[in-house]
Parts: C-alpha cells; sequence; structure tokens
C-alpha cells in the first residue's frame, strides 16, 4: 500500500503550545506522509512528548493547526481522534498492569465492533509477536520491560490504525530488543501504517526513518530525508543540546 | 444470651450491606481517584424512595427494588453530570468538596421533604425465624444476602465481559493511556457513577427495612462504614471493598456482642485508623504498590491572596471592638460571639488544612476536647474559668495532636479520612468513658465564663472576651506565618518529599501546626462549655467540622483574615437575613459548591 508519491497524511503547522506561561513550542510544523515513518528527535525536554500529546488531543495547543487526512484534529477528544486512525504507543508503555496480556491487546480494538475479524487480528499479533502467545494470561504488570513493548505494539495495531505515534519505543529496553522493536516498525509500516515516532536515541531511529526533524526547545532546528541526516554533524549538536559531547 | 453464630449472621447481613454501598465507593474511587463523600446522601435518597414506594404507592417488592435502584441511579447521573463533570480539571480538592456539599444539599433537601421525624419502613415479607444450627436467620436476611450476591455477580460479569465494564477497568488503572485506546472517560464516570448510585440507593432501602427505620442520620453513618470498609479493602479494589465490608461487619457485630452497642462504630473507626497507618493500600494490596496520592502541592488551589491595608484591618477591627456602645441588639451580639468562636476553629483549621495542607474532617473533636477538658476542671477541680479555658487549650493542643498523630504518614484524601475517623472516636469514646465524661447524660450546670474572679454574663462582656482572644490567636498566627516555621508549613504543604529532601521533620512541622492549631479550637471549645453550660458527645459533630472547613475555604485556605471573614459571613449572613435554621444547612452545601466551582481560592485567596 506504501504510496510512491507521497502525499501528506498528518501535518502540524504553526503549532504553539504553552504550559501556563511557559510556551513549549514555537511555530512547529511537521508532516508525516502517507506510508512513511517519521522521526522526531531531541533531548529532554526539548517538547518531544508534548508533541505526541498534542497529536493526540491530550494537550490543546494555542495556536496552529493540526490535519489528518485533510481534515482537523483540533477540538476533538482524544477517543475521537484515536476513532479516526491514530494509535498510540505511550512513553513507557503505559500498559494496564493488572489487566491479562490478552485483555490488554484486546483494549486496542475498543473502538472496533468487528468481534470476528478482531478476533483474526489477535492470532494474527501472535504471529507478528509469538512470544506473546505463552503470556496471555499473564499479567501485563508482570512482564519484561520488552516484552511490555510488543504488547504495546500489538496493542497499538488493533485498532487497525492508518498512523501510529510512538513515544521512545525503545527506551529502557536491552540491545536485543532495541533491534526487535526497530525491526517491527519497520514490518509494521511496510504493511502499510504510518509511524511517527519521538526518540532520544538518533542513530538507531535514523535507520528506518524516512524523515527526520530535530527539536530543540520547541523549535524545530533540522529537518530532511533520514539518510541525508544520518551523516549531518549538526545532529549530534542539536539534540545532545551541545558540541561538547563530541 | 443469643449465639455466636446469630452474630456471625447478623455480622454478615450487615457486611452486605456496607458492601453495596463500599462497592460504589471502591467503583468511583478507581476511576476518577474521588472518594465520594455524596455516597450515604444517596443511600439516604434509596431509602425515602423506597419508602415512598412501598407505604404510598403499595409496589411489590421486585418492582420497589428496581424503582429505587432507578432514581437511585438518577440522581447518581445527575451527581456526576453537574457536579462533578464540570470540575474535571480543577484542583484534586475540588471535587471532594463537591461531594461534601452535594451531600449536604441531598440530605437536607430530603430532610425539608419528608421532616426529619424517624419513619417505618415496613419489608412486606412474613415475619419469620428459621433456626440454622444455632441461630436464627429471615428472609429479610435472606434477601439482603440474595440481593449482595446478585450485585456482586452482576458487576463482576459486567466487569469482565461487557465493553463498557473493560473501559471501566482500563480506565482505573491508567486513564490517560484508555483515553489513547478510545475509551470515553466521561462515559465510564457516568456508569461508574449510576452503578454506584443503584447498589447505594438499594443498600439504604434494605437497611430501612432491616432496622424498620430510616431518618436523615443515616446518611452520614453509611458513607463513614462505606469509606471505612473499602479502604481496609484497598481504595478502588471492587473485590477488596466487598470482602473489607463483610469483615467491618463482623468486627463490628462481635464487639457488639462482647462490649455493647454503643461500641459498634467506635470499632469500625478503629479498624480504619489501624489500617491506616499500618496498610494505607489496604489489607489486600501488594506492597510494592505505589503511594496512591499525589503530592499535596496538587490538593490545594494556588492563587495570589487579596492584600488588604493594614489601617483597613484596624478600622474593621475598632469597628468590632465599638459595636456594642452602639444600640445594637443582644440577638446581633450573640450572633457575633457565635461568629467570633466559629472563627478560633476556623483560625486553627485554616492553619492546618490552608498553611501545612492537612484538610481535617474531624475538626469538631478539638472543640470537644477543649470543652471537656474545661468542664470538668472548672467542675470537679475548682479551677477558675480563665485557667479551666487555657487548660482546655493546652490538654486539646497535647491530646488532639497525640490522638492525629497517626495520619501524619498520610497524605491528600487519606488525611481527611483518617482525621474524619478520629473525631468520630473522640465522640465515641465520650460516649463511652462515663467515668469521666459522664457518658449519654453529658455534662451540665457548668460555671459561666468568669476572668480573675468577675462574672461575665453581660452578652456585652462576652462579646468582648471572647472577640479578643480570637484577634490575639489571629495576631500571633499571622506572626507564625511570617517566620521560619511558617515557610517550612508552606514547605511542606506545597511538596512533602522536596521538603524532607531540605531536612525538614515531617512529623515535627505537622506536630508543630496541630499543637498551634489545637490550641485555638480547645480555647474555642472552652469557651464555648461554660456558654452553652451543657455539653454532650453530639455537641460537637461532624457538622460543623465541614461548617469550620466551608468557612476556611470561603476565607481563603491558610488565610488568617480570612478564616475570620469567613465565619462572620457564614453566621452573620444567616442570621441577618433570618433564615430559618432547616434551610442553613442547605445553604451551607450550597455555599461549598458554588465557591468549588467559582472560587476555589475563597474570597481572600489562599495563602
Amino acid at each position: 500500500m506504501t504510496n510512491s508519491s507521497p502525499e501528506p497524511l498528518l501535518i502540524l503547522s504553526n503549532v504553539n503550545t504553552f504550559y501556563g506561561q511557559a510556551q513549549v513550542h514555537f511555530d512547529l510544523s511537521i508532516t508525516v506522509a502517507r506510508g512513511h515513518i517519521v522521526c522526531l528527535l531531541g533531548g529532554n525536554a526539548s517538547g518531544k512528548s508534548t508533541t505526541m500529546k498534542i497529536i493526540l488531543g491530550l494537550v490543546k495547543p494555542r495556536s496552529g493547526d493540526v490535519t489528518f487526512d485533510g481534515a482537523s484534529l483540533i477540538g476533538l477528544t482524544t477517543p475521537q481522534i484515536v476513532r479516526r486512525g491514530i494509535a498510540s504507543v505511550p512513553e513507557a508503555r503505559r500498559l494496564f498492569a493488572d489487566m491479562s496480556v490478552r485483555e490488554n491487546i484486546l483494549m486496542g480494538a475498543f473502538v472496533r465492533n468487528d468481534r470476528d475479524a478482531v478476533a483474526q487480528d489477535l492470532d494474527k499479533m501472535l504471529t507478528l509477536f509469538p512470544k506473546l502467545g505463552q503470556r496471555l494470561s499473564q499479567r501485563a504488570g508482570s512482564l519484561s520491560g520488552g516484552e511490555q513493548q510488543m504488547v504495546a505494539m500489538a496493542r497499538a495495531l488493533m485498532s487497525r490504525p492508518r498512523m501510529i505515534v510512538m513515544d521512545e519505543p525503545t527506551m529502557g529496553l536491552s540491545p536485543l530488543y532495541v533491534d526487535r522493536v526497530l525491526e517491527l516498525i519497520r514490518t509494521i509500516n511496510q504493511e502499510g501504517v504510518s509511524v511517527f515516532m519521538v526518540e532520544q536515541n538518533a542513530s538507531l531511529a535514523l535507520e528506518i526513518a524516512h524523515e527526520a526533524y530535530v527539536l530543540q526547545t520547541g523549535k524545530i532546528v533540522l529537518s530532511g530525508p533520514a539518510r541525508a541526516l544520518k551523516d549531518d554533524p549538526r545532529i549530534r549538536d542539536a539534540y545532545l543540546g551541545g558540541s561538547e559531547a563530541a | 444470651m443469643s449465639s455466636w453464630l446469630d452474630y456471625t449472621i447478623n455480622g454478615l447481613i450487615v457486611g452486605n450491606v456496607y458492601a453495596l454501598v463500599a462497592v460504589g465507593l471502591a467503583l468511583i474511587f478507581g476511576v476518577s481517584r474521588l472518594i465520594n463523600f455524596a455516597q450515604g446522601s444517596i443511600y439516604l435518597v434509596g431509602a425515602y424512595i423506597g419508602w415512598v414506594a412501598v407505604v404510598q404507592l403499595h409496589t411489590p417488592l421486585p418492582l420497589t427494588i428496581i424503582v429505587v435502584a432507578v432514581a437511585a441511579a438518577l440522581v447518581g447521573l445527575i451527581i456526576e453530570r453537574f457536579g462533578l463533570r464540570p470540575l474535571q480539571n480543577s484542583v484534586r480538592i475540588a471535587p471532594l468538596l463537591a461531594t461534601i456539599g452535594i451531600s449536604f444539599v441531598l440530605d437536607q433537601l430530603v430532610m425539608l421533604t419528608f421532616s426529619p421525624n424517624p419513619r417505618a419502613l415496613p419489608s412486606q415479607l412474613p415475619d419469620v425465624r428459621f433456626q440454622v444450627g444455632g441461630g436464627t436467620i429471615g428472609p429479610l436476611d435472606l434477601l439482603i444476602a440474595g440481593v449482595g450476591l446478585t450485585s456482586a455477580l452482576l458487576l463482576f460479569v459486567f466487569l469482565r465481559y461487557s465493553k463498557l465494564g473493560w473501559a471501566v477497568r482500563a480506565t482505573a488503572q491508567d486513564r490517560d493511556a484508555a483515553m489513547q485506546m478510545g475509551v470515553d472517560v466521561n462515559r465510564v464516570n457516568q456508569a461508574v457513577f449510576g452503578i454506584a448510585a443503584a447498589l447505594g440507593g438499594v443498600s439504604g432501602m434494605l437497611v430501612g427495612m432491616y432496622y424498620n427505620q430510616i431518618d436523615t442520620a443515616m446518611s452520614l453513618q453509611a458513607t463513614l462504614k462505606g469509606v471505612v470498609a473499602e479502604v481496609v479493602g484497598g481504595a478502588g479494589n471492587v473485590p477488596g471493598a466487598v470482602i473489607g465490608s463483610l469483615l467491618l461487619g463482623l468486627v463490628e457485630s462481635y464487639g457488639v456482642a462482647v462490649f455493647g452497642t454503643s461500641y459498634r462504630n467506635l470499632f469500625a473507626f478503629l479498624l480504619l485508623v489501624v489500617v491506616l497507618v499500618l496498610r494505607p493500600n489496604g489489607l489486600f494490596a501488594s506492597a510494592r504498590q505505589a503511594p496512591p496520592e499525589p503530592l499535596t502541592g496538587t490538593f490545594i488551589a494556588p492563587s495570589r491572596p487579596v492584600r488588604i491595608p493594614r489601617w483597613a484591618l484596624l478600622a474593621a477591627a475598632a469597628i468590632f471592638a465599638v459595636l456594642p456602645f452602639f444600640p445594637v441588639s443582644f440577638y446581633v451580639l450573640q450572633t457575633l460571639i457565635n461568629a467570633w468562636l466559629l472563627g478560633m476553629l476556623a483560625l486553627s483549621l485554616t492553619l492546618v488544612a490552608g498553611t501545612i495542607g492537612q484538610v481535617s474532617l474531624g475538626h469538631a473533636a478539638l472543640l470537644a476536647i477543649g470543652a471537656y477538658t474545661s468542664a470538668l476542671l472548672s467542675l470537679t477541680l475548682s479551677v477558675p474559668v480563665g485557667l479551666s479555658i487555657i487548660g482546655g487549650g493546652l490538654m486539646c493542643a497535647a491530646l488532639g495532636t497525640a490522638l492525629i498523630s497517626p495520619s501524619f504518614r498520610l497524605r491528600g484524601h487519606y488525611v481527611s479520612i483518617a482525621t474524619l475517623a478520629i473525631g468520630e472516636i473522640v465522640s465515641l469514646v465520650i460516649l463511652n468513658w462515663e467515668s469521666v465524661t459522664r457518658g449519654p447524660i453529658g455534662i451540665s450546670g457548668i460555671p459561666p465564663l468568669s476572668l480573675f474572679g468577675y462574672d461575665l454574663i453581660s452578652p456585652t462582656s462576652i462579646y468582648w472576651f471572647s472577640f479578643t482572644v480570637m484577634v490575639v490567636l489571629a495576631l500571633l498566627q499571622g506572626r507564625l506565618l511570617t517566620s521560619h516555621l511558617g515557610r517550612s508549613f508552606r514547605a511542606i504543604r506545597d511538596d512533602d518529599i522536596a521538603a524532607r529532601a531540605y531536612g525538614l521533620s515531617l512529623n515535627r512541622y505537622k506536630s508543630l501546626a496541630f499543637i498551634f492549631g489545637g490550641f485555638a479550637a480547645g480555647v474555642s471549645g472552652g469557651i464555648a462549655a461554660h456558654l452553652y453550660s451543657y455539653i454532650n458527645h453530639e455537641t460537637f459533630n461532624t457538622q460543623q467540622s465541614i461548617l469550620a472547613l466551608t468557612v476556611v475555604i470561603l476565607g481563603g485556605l491558610g488565610n488568617v483574615v480570612g478564616a475570620m471573614l469567613g465565619a462572620v459571613a457564614l453566621v452573620g449572613l444567616p442570621e441577618v437575613f433570618r433564615i430559618a435554621a432547616e434551610y442553613r444547612i442547605l445553604i451551607y452545601g450550597i455555599v461549598l459548591l458554588l465557591l468549588v466551582r467559582f472560587r476555589p481560592q475563597g474570597l481572600l485567596g489562599t495563602l
């Protein structure tokens, strides 16, 4: 389903966000093309996670627009936005710890009413994430971080989204799981789901992304095709917030 | 003597009734982290709807249950939609206070509609008892057990197998994550309030039938018992609430068997305090669970206090000081004397709730300690009244602080529950400790106020006396707030973890705040005792605690001038407008609701 001539799916244009008096975003503009993986890089407190929250309607921008598939998301509630086809893998997974793995995954299909197809999709998730098969009736809170990330991704896919937004999907994972997660993101993307991910780990994210944006204290300081940015020395400076690390 | 089996059956039946209330509280706490203090009022409404259905409409029992459940659910939905949903983005204390306000309003509406006199609520079931082992059981017992089990089963099926039930569970575990799955949390809130209210209403009706009597005092008792059961089981834990309720029922029933009826509630509240202190997350919570309350800082509305110029304060004080020289009526002076007494209590509460952030719901207990100490000192030891009042203040500072100290390790809502329970315990100990407090008879013939051997009998002298005491306490408190100590108090309120990281000992500062506040409240109680000349265990009740809290919020939490202004406004204005007594509580409830909704920082702002 990947489009050869990428048309935009999600557009943030001139978004300004405030927490009280403090401005978090300054004229933020980001475009996610249909079928692409776009990653937003940046250090701590650069406004990355708030960007996720803006897309999901958890935080309202003071000005600017967010459109998805041509229609504005401004003024919609989070559940309404989810129904438009945006699923999320929140920061630190945020599983429903006391519910079983099975229930967690099925919660992802909360907006759907086609029971049979949901059951089929659950089976599909178990082929995509084979490890979860033995864990289905276990408490989600009892899984390891890597397994929880798998559950969170399966949960997001269950709504059959057109786009998934992910907040630091590799955070706190062992190197083995980091590779696994990146590969899965690529697989998901190849099945036609657009991905917008927020990451601190630039070199890994640029491996799989089509485009990337670098956010520094609420402003986009660098953007372009991931391949070009990968070799850009400014990348390191920008998202680490200084050159002394080099 | 009845058999132990009888006490066990009784305990389980009563436990079933508590469970219907507690499960609703647990559902609501799970979804919105709110202790719904209006739950008992819905229970009350349920009982009276049951009475209307049975006595006036002569409905058959199954229909009565349905009518009560549906009507109570409607009340729950209305509370959620109009009382709580507008507060979604307010500070965390707002919804809690709103439910207290709503409960005042509902209780008072029931009282105005049906009069405060108790009514009989016949159960329509045959009055027979079956022999079971060494005990007996009647059809009503079976009905209550049946309703309890059926509700538990239905709830289980709902939570486990329905889509909305899944949404409820997911929301309870992670509200934001649930929204990101497409769950409409407003609908979840609605569902939960509807279910909780239906269960609570049916519970009230069943209790009415069990004792064949309903009256408006049921409401607060039900809320308290439900909260106890819920916290014992672990706030937000639905199966835990059921087990906690049965446990509470049994503890009470056995306690009554051994010690007598007047000990029933004492056991309930002691159980609560023990659980709160030892296992604040309930008996069944896993030890690793994070503390369920956020930092206290998010609990109080921050604001910029209104600056009042010194000359204006002096002028106001001067006007009130010379007021008795003008031809004002006896009635006005009396009203203002009451306002000054309430003002002292409010000074105490605004320090404790506002400055150091421990929202106490049991402040009337401090009045009671001061009043009893002063009364007994002057009556039995012939201590001069002026000294005895100071003795009451000191005793209150010491004993009150010691009693409340178990709550020091708690936060947020839990402090409120613990202080509420401790307040009830004080009143119950006064009731039961007959050798000292004279028990239910109360203390009469308390000598009038006097100072240096001169009796203060004229309203003018009492007015000056109480006004002076209040102003002195206010000046001391104002001085305290600007000192290093006051800053430490506020630091603890705003972020107790950071305060601790800077080396502040929380227990020591909380104790100091309660010692100072306890003295002011004790003095107020002491003066009141000599003014009333008769006190008993019900003179200083929870209603007064809530009134004091309303005063403090009206004035602005932590605000010394606000506390006095609030007291004058809430005591004075209803008098000025000659509002009948039975409407006053209603007005307090409405004032609290309006404040929380439109001016949470109070008239003069929080400090």
